[in-house]
């Protein structure tokens, strides 16, 4: 399949270029959410709006910020975004925002945003960032989504919170896997994805 | 002594990185070699010894209900809270900031190697981390704040040393190839934080 060239933002994040595990951005998030699927759905659309946003607003922006307290300036555009984000979840869904206030306010800290505002925002045009931002959040999402299938699946045999697991396994002596509610195995997860993401993708192992 | 205490206490039990996972990004993708993840191990212990007593001294006498009465009695109600995210972040930005510039004046090197996770530091998790955690525990003074955040500081140095000195030797190591660099050092990263796991359950 032939892209053209100003959709690569876009495209390349999802795999290529995926910011979890081949740039290993954002691994903080992604260990901390993704014991259940839902949390890990709201923080992927989280970040993909925040991440989008943010990407435009330092693009525009990125003649007038001064090097030396550019840091600052972007910090300041992400915590407001943020805070944003967290008064709209409140309105909508009070339910999930109460589950997620803490998982909220870590996007701030989420390395994925500072990183691309650092290596695409501040030297691109708008229309690219704003590519690189959706294309970025939703590599992010993936990874997110696959490690939080597997640890609800394991760890606590539902998916979405719907029993999956028949009962009659658990009288037959099956059991859930707690080791994989704990942040551990979300790494050894994540490791494993790497591991068949790279027998894939040949030119992204290390020698 | 209890200071003491609560120094150990923040490097083997309450470990930023095994026992709560932050500050992870810049501690898988630096710990290539020894010397740089020290070099960043000290910024980040630097960062975080002088970030806690500073954001201590700004909860205390600004953001909690009622801090602003040494202004005079019409602010004695003023409660300033939902500023703490913004003000926490901004303090420690401008930290890094500074941190940044001295690295880059003194050690080129070593600012060269760091590249794009020095001005990351910022938004490690780690030194957010201890400041929410700080204001969570109510710590009676500056001096206790400092010696928090110097243990914390001293166990992601600790973690991230450990981790840099193991993987300088897999690289004699025959790893399977998908596997190599980024993917074993998650799996190393996970067995370390279940060999950590068992300092869950000491009370000092």
């Amino acid at each position: 399949m032939k892209i053209s060239k100003s959709w690569l933002p876009f495209v390349n994040p999802l795999s290529q270029d995926n910011p979890v595990i081949v740039q290993v951005l954002g691994i903080c998030s992604a260990l901390a959410v993704t014991a259940k699927l839902e949390p890990a759905v709201v923080m992927t659309i989280s970040v993909t709006a925040v991440l989008a946003l943010a990407n435009v607003i330092i693009s525009l922006m990125r003649n007038t910020i001064p090097n030396s307290i550019r840091i600052i300036v972007q910090l300041v555009v992400v915590a407001a975004l943020v805070v944003i984000v967290d008064q709209v979840l409140k309105a909508w869904n009070y339910e999930v925002s109460k589950a997620l206030s803490v998982f909220i306010g870590l996007i701030i800290t989420n390395c994925i945003i500072m990183g691309r505002l650092e290596a695409f925002a501040m030297s691109n045009r708008p229309w690219p960032a704003f590519l690189d931002g959706i294309g970025n959040a939703l590599g992010y999402g993936i990874i997110l989504i696959i490690v939080a299938f597997f640890r609800e699946l394991f760890g606590s045999g539902t998916i979405f919170g719907y029993q999956v697991i028949p009962q009659w396994w658990y009288d037959a002596g099956y059991q859930n896997n707690g080791m994989m509610i704990l942040p551990p195995m979300a790494l050894i997860t994540v490791a494993c994805i790497i591991w068949v993401h790279r027998a894939r993708n040949k030119d992204l192992q290390e020698k | 002594m209890e200071n003491l205490n609560l120094f150990i206490r923040s490097i083997f039990v309450d470990n930023m990185i095994f026992a709560y996972f932050l500050g992870m990004c810049s501690f898988l993708a630096v710990s290539k070699n020894v010397k740089t993840s020290f070099g960043l191990g000290i910024a980040v212990c630097f960062v975080l010894i002088i970030a806690l007593p500073v954001t201590w001294c700004i909860n205390q006498y600004i953001l909690v209900p009622g801090a602003l009465s040494w202004l005079g009695e019409r602010y004695a109600e003023t409660d300033l809270s939902f500023l703490g995210l913004i003000m926490f972040i901004s303090v420690i930005a401008a930290l890094v900031q500074i941190v940044e510039m001295v690295i880059e004046k003194y050690s080129p090197s070593l600012y060269a190697s760091l590249g794009i996770f020095l001005p990351l530091i910022a938004v490690n998790c780690a030194i957010l981390g201890a400041v929410l955690f700080m204001q969570q525990r109510d710590f009676p003074n500056p001096w206790t704040a400092t010696v928090y955040g110097a243990g914390s500081g001293v166990g992601w140095l600790l973690a991230i040393t450990c981790l840099a000195a193991i993987r300088e030797r897999l690289a004699y190591n025959k790893i399977p190839a998908p596997l190599r660099g980024i993917g074993i050092t998650f799996i190393i990263t996970g067995l370390m934080g279940i060999a950590f796991m068992s300092f869950l359950g000491i009370k000092i």
